[in-house]
C-alpha cells in the first residue's frame, strides 16, 4: 500500500535540495496537508480510499498495460483487426476497462503514417493503458508545440519522420482515448508475446518514438 | 474562454524535456492532491467539464507557474467552495466547522470498481441522426464564448473533413456550466496543416469536435 505521508524517505526527484528529517514542509506541502485533514474532519475523504487510489496508478495500471496490447497486435492479426476497428472491446479483452479509458481509438504506424498524440487543452491521456501521464506530456511546450510543430517535437524525442511520410497529430478535445500501435521493429520474428512487449515503450504508444529493435543476439551473450 | 489553457500553436515555450525513468508522482504532496481530486470527485457535485472549467479559470501568470498537480490543487479548492462543499472560511483556517453529511464517500473497498466504470460520457441512442457524415466538408465556427468550450482557437473557422464519427456524447460546453448533459455528435475532424498554419508540411492534425462546433463547408 502506498504511503504518502513518509516525506523523509524520497527524494531523489524533488526539484530543490533534499531536506533534513526536522526540516520544515513546503508551502504547497502544508495547504495540501491542511485541505486533506479538512476534508478528513469533514467526513468527505476516507483516508484509507486515497492510498488505494494511489496505490493502484503507482503500482497496477501503467504502460505496461498498454504493451501488452500491442505485442498482442503484433503476433495475433485477428485481435489487431479487433483492435483497430473497435480499441475499447479489444482492449477489453485483455481487461484495461475505466477511467479515463473508457473509449478508445487505437491508431496504427506504418512506412507512410506516423500518428503521435496530444492535448492541447489540458491533460487527456488513456489511463488503463498507459497510467497517468509524463510531467513532458502535461507541459506547455508538448501542448503548444505538437500541432504546429511535430517534426521539431519529433527531433527532440531523437525521431526523424522524413518527408514522405504523413505525420498524423490527434489532440484529444473529447472524450476519445488514443493510443498508437507501433511498428513492429525489425529483428524481432520468432519473439513472444512477452519478449516483445519488454521492448514497447510508453512514448512509442504515445507516437514521439518508435520501438527499437532488439540487441543483436552477440550483444545480448547468446551462443550463436 | 480564451485561457492560457488553450495551448495549442503557441510558441516560446521552449523545447520539450522529457525525464528519463520518471516516477509516477514527484512528491507525496501530488499523490495526495491526484487522490483528493479523484475521490470528491466521485461525491458526485461536479462532473469532470467542471473540473477542467475550474483548472482553465486559474489566473493566466498563475497558470503558466503551476505545475500540473499544482493546477489541480487550485481547481479541487475553487470547486470545494463554488459546490458548497467547504466553506471559503474552513478553506482559510483549515478548521472543519461541521462534519458534511454525504452518502457518496468513496471508501478503499470500492476503489477497484470506481475506477473500472466503463461508462463515462457516452450517450447513444440519445440522438437522432447525424448531421455530417464522413468525408463532409466542415468549417468549424468562430466561437469565443467566456465559458468552457473544446474547440481550441487554432482550430477556430477552419475547414476540415470529417474522418468519423465517434457517436453521441455529453456536449462538454452545457455539462461544464449547469450539469445539463446534452447529448450531441461527436466527430473527427481532419485539418491540414496548411490550412491551420500555412504549412507545406505533409502533416495534419485531427480534433474530436462536437456537433454545435461545426457547419458544411
Amino acid at each position: 500500500m502506498s504511503d504518502r505521508h513518509h516525506h523523509h524517505q524520497h527524494h531523489d526527484h524533488d526539484d530543490d535540495r533534499p531536506r533534513a528529517h526536522d526540516a520544515p514542509l513546503s508551502d504547497v506541502e502544508l495547504r495540501v496537508r491542511a485541505l486533506e485533514s479538512l476534508l478528513v474532519d469533514k467526513g468527505l475523504v476516507d483516508r484509507a480510499a486515497l492510498d488505494a487510489l494511489v496505490d493502484t496508478y503507482e503500482t497496477k495500471v501503467g504502460p505496461r498495460n498498454g504493451a501488452r496490447i500491442v505485442a498482442r497486435a503484433w503476433i495475433d492479426p485477428e485481435f489487431r483487426r479487433r483492435l483497430l476497428e473497435n480499441a475499447t472491446e479489444a482492449i477489453a479483452e485483455l481487461g484495461y476497462i475505466g477511467r479515463q479509458g473508457e473509449d478508445m481509438v487505437a491508431l496504427e504506424n506504418t512506412r507512410d503514417v506516423h500518428n503521435m498524440v496530444v492535448c492541447t487543452l489540458c491533460s487527456c491521456y488513456p489511463w488503463p493503458v498507459l497510467g497517468l501521464p509524463p510531467v513532458w506530456y502535461k507541459s506547455a511546450p508538448y501542448r503548444s508545440r505538437a500541432v504546429i510543430d511535430p517534426r521539431g517535437v519529433l527531433r527532440e524525442f531523437g525521431v526523424d519522420v522524413g518527408a514522405d511520410v504523413e505525420v498524423r497529430i490527434w489532440d484529444s478535445t473529447a472524450e476519445l482515448r488514443y493510443l498508437v500501435l507501433p511498428e513492429r521493429p525489425p529483428g524481432t520474428e520468432g519473439m513472444s508475446e512477452e519478449e516483445l512487449a519488454a521492448l514497447v515503450t510508453r512514448d512509442a504508444m504515445i507516437g514521439v518514438a518508435k520501438v527499437p529493435s532488439p540487441a543483436p543476439p552477440s550483444a545480448r551473450g547468446a551462443k550463436r | 474562454m480564451n485561457g492560457v489553457h488553450d495551448m495549442g500553436g503557441m510558441q516560446g515555450f521552449g523545447p520539450v524535456e522529457a525525464e528519463p525513468n520518471e516516477p509516477v508522482f514527484h512528491h507525496d504532496w501530488e499523490k495526495t492532491v491526484f487522490a483528493l481530486n479523484v475521490a470528491t470527485g466521485m461525491l458526485g457535485k461536479w462532473n469532470i467539464d467542471m473540473g477542467r472549467h475550474s483548472r482553465e479559470r486559474m489566473p493566466p501568470a498563475e497558470y503558466l507557474e503551476a505545475s500540473y498537480y499544482e493546477k489541480w490543487l487550485y481547481g479541487l479548492r475553487r470547486l470545494l467552495v463554488e459546490k458548497g462543499l467547504v466553506t471559503a472560511d474552513e478553506l482559510a483556517t483549515g478548521k472543519a466547522a461541521g462534519r458534511a453529511d454525504e452518502a457518496r464517500v468513496l471508501r478503499a473497498a470500492d476503489v477497484p470498481l470506481a475506477l473500472r466504470n466503463r461508462r463515462a460520457a457516452r450517450m447513444d441512442g440519445e440522438l437522432a441522426a447525424p448531421r455530417f457524415k464522413a468525408g463532409d466538408r466542415v468549417r468549424t465556427k468562430n466561437l469565443h464564448p467566456p465559458t468552457h468550450i473544446r474547440l481550441p482557437a487554432y482550430a477556430r473557422d477552419k475547414v476540415g473533413v470529417v474522418d468519423r464519427d465517434h457517436g453521441v456524447f455529453i456536449l462538454p460546453d452545457a455539462h461544464a456550466r449547469d450539469g445539463r448533459k446534452e447529448p450531441q455528435h461527436c466527430y473527427s475532424v481532419r485539418f491540414t496543416a496548411e490550412t491551420l498554419w500555412g504549412s507545406s508540411a505533409r502533416d495534419v492534425v485531427y480534433l474530436d469536435l462536437f456537433e454545435p462546433y461545426l457547419e458544411l463547408a
